[in-house]
Order: structure tokens, then C-alpha cells, then sequence
């Protein structure tokens, strides 16, 4: 069936399509040569149609410039077909498809917008950060691309990180930033119930999870908790649970947590994992567009004025 | 009845070609103001200056509308609509006062013919002469008569294209362009394309437009009535007609006061006879008119006989006065109060545009945080404009009593001339003074012009904007 379409309704398409066209073409050329036998008195030279008791249309001839009219639109459509792909089984002398148009026109708006990003390319990503025009692009960059997820402040919300603190799953120096823009990044931390053990293990590992930052937790629990952890969750999170940016681990002795720090969120990510992800910008953006962007992330946590800048 | 005679036509034929004798008047007076009235604004305004700019100009590329000391922005559409109402509802008037009155006297389809005309008249010669060469062959100097007339042409719709693109790109930069070779493809086709349109339409196609392409020939009868100015041919005054020495007397029933001298025919552009009544193709420029006056002066009758009439007073034999009390109709007066309200409606509604537009955006991705403090916080996002040609400086608060629910990062900020931006602010509120799910709120966002770096007090505007503040449940 899929087979019939692909091979045999491009032709009917195209038949149909020149036939129309062909008909157009034949009618006009009858209907220029034809005669009519009209009355030379106006009042009877009528076609019989007759409106409101007595508008009659009268059987004037039309003007010749008006036939020569049709003649170029039946020559133009030609002309069309040879050209675009109208016709389903060819593709047109142009080669023109949508996604063409769109890269041609995006390949002209960035060449227009080259000259603006070139300004930037002799400086570092430290000096992009605190150049004014940079922050404005990048503050248009971040909301139309960034802030559906991290929030038009970049504060992110539950399971999409905060970019204005100094917590960075990956490292927050600007190339590390630029890199997880261009290539993306999977947060993955798998499901650990079955190495834990059952309910009341994970209970006890998140116990222990809460007193490394410092929070109150049940001491007893904590205690039971902290062999496991050891064995299981320290080769990624450290023993001191200070995280890893080298995995995307999490540091779990601070205060900021992405899916929520609570025993019972801790609980449940270990019985189910984590499946962050960030997607991956490096087609989406060009190289210069993301290298003004990840100025802009930085600055949010590192230059002092911050506020200011998202602000202004 | 006598079946009338029948003959075989082709169903499309080439037209005859209309070549109307000139013609000096009253009308043709009127008709010459406008066409210097209307050129004159034409082709002057795109060199006049406002403020350091071109004072109208239609920017496509930033989307921005110069008009004077306006700017209008895509946003403000709805004043173009006006305009377009506005610019009908005159139609409408004009037509039912004294028919197709645009057609005759101001429509560029009108106005351009008459200027081609001129020129074709001045190089060619008038009628006659033009008929009596175009029987004749192709003579040396009627080629170049021909040629130095298309010439003419082509220079003044050249001309007229090239305005016409300057109100699109800045006349100025455009003449640069032209004289330095530098001129962009899109803009040399625009003025191509508009120049081939009036060199076509004036030159050539003339009465074919108004006969077969312009639709509003085809709706402005449906404005007639009764009391409607047409011009029209006193038949109870001319019939029978005929030609005479100017001696003859006047007898009723057996010769009237038209000469069937035919210069009606001969001078009317779309090339139809008035004595025949009213018809489609008239419109209404009164060369007809002018002509027929002249003709009544030599003969000693009186004017009149082609004149502006209306239908009840050529049927119920009204004087001039009579006819010219019905101008007061009902129908008039409510078209002329219409008219001149959304007038009034559009000045008000123009001179209270605020100098900035402001949209409120709540962030989507978060409903709501908690901060340290212990506050609520929710996102927004407001798209600040300055729609004006002057600095701003805008500050956003919320309206209300509510002191407990505020703006933390509502502080001053500055907006270029005709700059958009977006700026993210927070709204923090205190757990116990909001409910849970969602509050109405409201933004007030005050501006004011900056000149040398203070805001202008009597300047100060604001805008109050609704949005909701969500609280956790």
C-alpha cells in the first residue's frame, strides 16, 4: 500500500495537475474563436438572466486584453510547475523544498548577526561577561531558549537547576557552562533498590543523606544508613557525599537539592532514580550564540552585579 | 415588434480605443486643482524632515510607522482600521451627495490619465490630429512624435515609482542609492513594478480600469438615490435634436436645443454617449459638461443642457435651489455625522496613546518558590515598549494595599527612543496575607520622559496591568 502511494500518486498528481492546466488552456482557445448571434438593438441584446424585475444582463463581449490575461496565467502556471515542485513527481527545476527556504533564510539572518558576535570573539568568556551589549543578547538568548525550563531569572524550579548559585552538577567555570550547552547533558542516577535493599534500607541511607548537610535527622537511622551508603552510593556522591563533577553527581552535604530534599524525596529517588536532561544546543544555536550565552550564565553567579544585570 | 436585426460576434473583442478631445471649464478647473493638490502632496511630502527623520515613513524592516510626530508600531493597527473606515464612510458620503464624484476628480487613476493626457496632447496634438495620424502610415515624424511621447512617460511613471519607494526606504538615501549605483534588487523592482503600473494604467488602459477592474465603479451606484448629483442630460430640453444654422429658433416638439454636435461623445474619457442617460462607465468628471456650456454660449441657448442634476429634479422639474435643499437628506446628514465622530474618536484616541506598552508575562516553568525569608516568590516577565521618540524612565510597582505583597526589583529603569525589552522582575508575597492557588494582582507601571537625566514630572504616566500571584496550597 505505502508502496502504491509512494510510486504511483506522485504520477496521478501530476497527470491530473497537467491535464487541469491542458483544459484551461483548450477551453480558452474554443471559447477565443467562438461566435455569438446577438441582437444589435440593446434593449433585446440580452442573455435572458434577469434580476429585480428588470437588471438584465446584456451579451456584451469582454475585452481581448482580459482573454490574454487567462492565456498568461494558463503560461505562468507552467512556468510554476517547471520550477517548484508542484508537481508531485518532480521536484522542480529550483530544487526548492521548506526546509531550504528555512536554512537560507536562517543562514542570512546569522550572517547579518555575524558582525555582532564577531566584536566578542577577541575576548575571553570573563570580558564577553561584563561587556553590556553581550548581556543584553544574552539575556534575550537565555528567555527565548533557556528560561522555559530554568525560569526567565534562571532560578530554576523542581528537577531544573538553579544557574544563579554557586552549585554546579558539571563545574561552573564559562567553558564547562559552554559545553553543557553545545552537547547537552544526561543527569542519570539509576535506580538503587535493589542494591539498598527495601524500604526501610532507603529510609535509613536518607537518614544518613540528611545528616551529611547537617540536618536534623533520626540518629538511630542514620547509623544504619551509613554502611550502605558507603557501599553503595559513594563511588559516584563520595564518602563525604561531596558529589562528583566529573559524573554529574550531586553534592548531597549542601542545601541545594534538585527534586527536593526532603526524607521522603530522598527516599524516592533512590527506589527510582533520576533521569535528568538537558538537551543538547550545539544545532540549535550557532558557536558564537552559545559562547555569549554561557558568558551570560556565568556572570549570573559570578560578577557582583548580578541583580543589575537581570534587571537591565 | 419587429425582431431586431442580429449579427454573430466573437465573445471577446478588442475594445475601441477611447481618444477624448480636450476640454476647458468650471470642471476641468476643479478637476486640474486636484490633480496639482494631490501630486503636489504626493511627490512633496517624502522630502519633508520631522525631528531628524523623514516625517512619513512606512519602515517594513523595524516595523515602525513614521507619521509626522507620530510613530505607529505593528500593535497600533487598529488606527490604520480607523483610517480605513473613515476613508470608506467619505466614500460613501461624497457618492451620495454627488455620485462618482472621486472618480472624476481625484482618483490617481483619474489624475494620472489627465497628466498623460497633457503630455500626449502637447507632443501629439489633440484629437483630430491624433486620429489623422493614426490612419496614416507610419511617417518618420510620427514615430518620433510617438517615441518622444512614450518617452515623457515612462521619465514622469519612472518618477512616480521612485516616490512611491521612497516613503518604503528614506527618499534621501534612496536618491544616494540611485546616483551611486548602489540601489538594493527588491527596491529597483518596486520602483520598476510601479512604474510599469502607471505608465500602463495611465497610458493605456485608461477607461478599461475603471470599466472592468475597479470595484469601487461597481458599488458606488448601490450609494445612489434619488437625490443623488449625476450628471445628466436634459432631454425634455434638447429632444428632438439636430443640427441647425444659428439663426434657427427654438420650436417645441420639433427642434430642441441640442445640436447633435457630438463634442459630448468626443470628449468623454470612457468614451460613451450622455444623451443616452445614465450609464455604468460614467464617471462623473463633467467634461461633458464644460464642453456642452460652451456650445450652448456660442449657439446664445442657455447652459444647462448636460448639467449636474438629480434624478427627482429632472423628473418633477425642481429649480436649482430645490435640488441642492435635498443635499440636507437624512442619509447625508447621518454619513456626515458618522464621519466626522470617528474623526473626533481618532484624534482623542491618538493623542491618548501612551508613550509605553507594557505586557505582563507570568513565568510558566515555576508556579511558585519559597525564598529564604521565608516569602512566596513568583516570576514574571514584562515587555516593556517605548512607543515615543524620547527617553523613559519606568519604574513597576503593584497597585493595592497590600503591603505585604510587593515588587523586590521594581527599581528605575531607562528605555531608549522606540526601544522593546524584556525584564524579568520578582513578586514576593507574605504566606499569611495571600491564599492558597491564585490572587489577582495588579502592576502599575509608571513612566516618564527624561530630559537630561531627570524624569519630567508632568510627563508622568502609568499603566496598570492584571496578573495573578499563586501561592502554594
Amino acid at each position: 500500500m505505502s508502496d502504491f502511494f509512494s510510486a504511483v500518486v506522485p504520477w496521478i498528481v501530476a497527470v491530473v495537475t497537467l491535464l487541469g492546466v491542458l483544459a484551461c488552456g483548450v477551453f480558452l482557445w474554443v471559447q477565443a474563436s467562438k461566435k455569438l448571434k446577438v441582437s444589435l438593438d440593446e434593449n433585446t441584446n440580452s442573455t435572458g438572466h434577469v434580476w429585480d424585475e428588470d437588471l438584465k444582463e446584456l451579451n456584451n463581449p469582454m475585452p481581448r486584453w482580459w482573454m490574454g490575461l487567462f492565456y498568461i496565467t494558463v503560461v505562468f502556471s507552467l512556468g510554476y510547475l517547471i520550477y517548484y515542485p508542484g508537481l508531485a513527481a518532480f521536484e522542480g527545476s529550483s530544487q526548492w523544498t521548506s526546509t531550504g527556504q528555512y536554512k537560507a533564510e536562517r543562514a542570512k539572518i546569522e550572517a547579518t548577526a555575524a558582525p555582532l558576535y564577531a566584536r566578542f570573539s577577541a575576548l575571553s568568556m570573563e570580558e564577553v561577561a561584563r561587556h553590556p551589549d553581550a548581556l543584553s543578547m544574552g539575556q534575550r538568548l537565555f528567555l527565548n531558549n533557556c528560561a522555559q525550563c530554568h525560569g526567565s531569572d534562571a532560578q530554576g524550579s523542581k528537577g531544573f537547576p538553579n544557574l544563579t548559585d554557586s552549585d554546579w552538577l558539571h563545574g561552573g567555570d564559562p567553558e564547562t557552562i559552554r559545553v553543557s550547552i553545545v552537547e547537552g547533558r544526561k543527569g542519570q542516577m539509576p535506580s538503587m533498590q535493589a542494591a539498598v535493599g527495601g524500604t526501610q534500607e532507603a529510609r535509613a541511607v536518607a537518614q544518613y543523606v540528611l545528616s551529611l548537610s547537617g540536618r536534623s535527622n533520626n540518629s538511630v537511622l542514620a547509623q544504619l544508613g551509613r554502611e550502605t551508603y558507603k557501599n553503595v552510593c559513594a563511588a559516584c556522591h563520595g564518602a563525604d557525599g561531596k558529589g562528583n563533577t566529573a559524573l554529574g553527581a550531586p553534592n548531597l552535604s549542601d542545601r541545594t537539592w534538585l527534586y527536593g530534599g526532603t526524607e521522603k524525596a530522598i527516599v524516592e529517588t533512590i527506589r527510582n532514580g533520576r533521569n535528568g536532561n538537558m538537551p543538547a544546543h550545539g544545532t540549535l544555536l550557532t558557536a558564537e550564540q552559545i559562547r555569549v550565552l554561557a558568558s551570560y550564565v556565568w556572570q549570573l553567579s559570578n560578577v557582583p552585579e548580578k541583580t543589575s544585570a537581570l534587571a537591565q | 415588434m419587429a425582431t431586431p436585426s442580429q449579427e454573430w460576434i466573437l465573445m471577446f473583442q478588442a475594445d475601441q480605443k477611447v481618444v477624448p478631445k480636450s476640454v476647458w471649464g468650471r470642471f476641468a478647473r476643479s478637476r486640474w486643482v486636484m490633480v496639482w493638490f494631490t501630486q503636489l502632496l504626493y511627490y512633496g511630502t517624502a522630502w519633508l524632515q520631522y525631528n531628524g527623520r523623514q516625517a512619513l515613513l512606512f519602515d517594513l524592516d523595524t516595523r515602525r510607522f513614521f507619521l509626522g510626530p507620530l510613530v505607529f508600531y505593528p500593535q497600533d493597527f487598529i488606527y490604520l482600521t480607523g483610517l480605513l473606515i473613515i476613508a470608506a464612510l467619505s466614500l460613501f458620503l461624497f457618492t451620495a451627495v454627488a455620485g462618482r464624484v472621486w472618480c472624476g476628480y481625484a482618483c490617481p487613476q483619474t489624475v494620472y490619465t489627465e497628466i498623460f493626457m497633457w503630455f500626449e496632447r502637447k507632443i501629439e496634438g489633440d484629437r483630430n490630429e491624433r486620429l489623422r495620424r493614426a490612419a496614416g502610415p507610419w511617417t518618420a515624424e510620427r514615430s518620433s512624435r510617438t517615441l518622444a511621447k512614450n518617452a515623457v512617460w515612462i521619465a514622469f511613471a519612472a518618477f512616480t515609482g521612485f516616490t512611491f519607494v521612497g516613503y518604503f526606504t528614506p527618499i534621501r538615501e534612496l536618491t544616494h542609492e540611485l546616483i551611486t549605483f548602489s540601489i538594493q534588487p527588491w527596491e529597483l523592482f518596486w520602483i520598476g513594478f510601479y512604474s510599469l503600473a502607471t505608465f500602463g494604467n495611465a497610458g493605456f488602459m485608461r477607461e478599461q480600469v475603471c470599466k472592468y477592474m475597479c470595484p469601487y465603479a461597481r458599488f458606488q451606484s448601490a450609494m445612489f438615490d434619488k437625490d443623488t448629483l449625476l450628471v445628466t442630460y436634459d432631454e425634455q430640453r434638447g429632444e428632438p435634436r439636430g443640427s441647425r444654422s444659428r439663426k434657427a429658433e427654438l420650436i417645441p416638439n420639433k427642434l430642441g436645443a441640442c445640436v447633435d454636435c457630438n463634442l459630448c461623445v468626443q470628449v468623454c474619457p470612457t468614451g460613451i454617449d450622455i444623451r443616452k442617460g445614465l450609464q455604468y462607465e460614467c464617471i462623473g468628471c463633467a467634461a461633458c459638461v464644460d464642453v456642452c456650456d460652451q456650445v450652448m454660449d456660442k449657439m446664445g441657448y442657455a447652459r444647462g443642457l448636460v448639467r449636474y442634476s438629480t434624478q427627482n429634479s429632472v423628473q418633477q422639474g425642481w429649480s436649482a435651489s430645490q435640488m441642492l435643499r435635498r443635499a440636507f437628506r437624512p442619509r447625508v446628514l447621518v454619513y456626515t455625522a458618522v464621519v466626522w465622530i470617528l474623526i473626533a474618536a481618532m484624534a482623542m484616541a491618538i493623542v491618548a496613546r501612551d508613550d509605553l506598552r507594557v505586557d505582563v508575562v507570568r513565568d510558566r516553568t515555576v508556579n511558585y518558590r519559597l525564598v529564604e525569608n521565608g516569602q512566596i516568590e513568583n516570576v514574571y516577565r514584562l515587555n516593556l515598549m517605548n512607543a515615543s521618540e524620547y527617553t523613559l524612565q519606568v519604574q513597576t510597582s503593584l497597585l493595592g494595599d497590600n503591603t505585604d505583597v510587593k515588587v523586590v526589583d521594581g527599581q528605575a529603569l531607562v528605555l531608549n527612543p522606540t526601544e522593546s525589552r524584556w525584564v524579568v522582575v520578582h513578586v514576593q508575597a507574605d504566606p499569611d496575607s495571600v491564599h492558597a492557588g491564585s490572587n489577582p494582582i495588579t502592576f502599575r507601571i509608571e513612566s516618564a520622559r527624561l530630559d537630561q537625566g531627570r524624569p519630567l514630572s508632568e510627563t508622568v504616566e502609568h499603566i496598570d496591568e492584571p496578573a495573578v500571584f499563586l501561592a502554594p496550597r
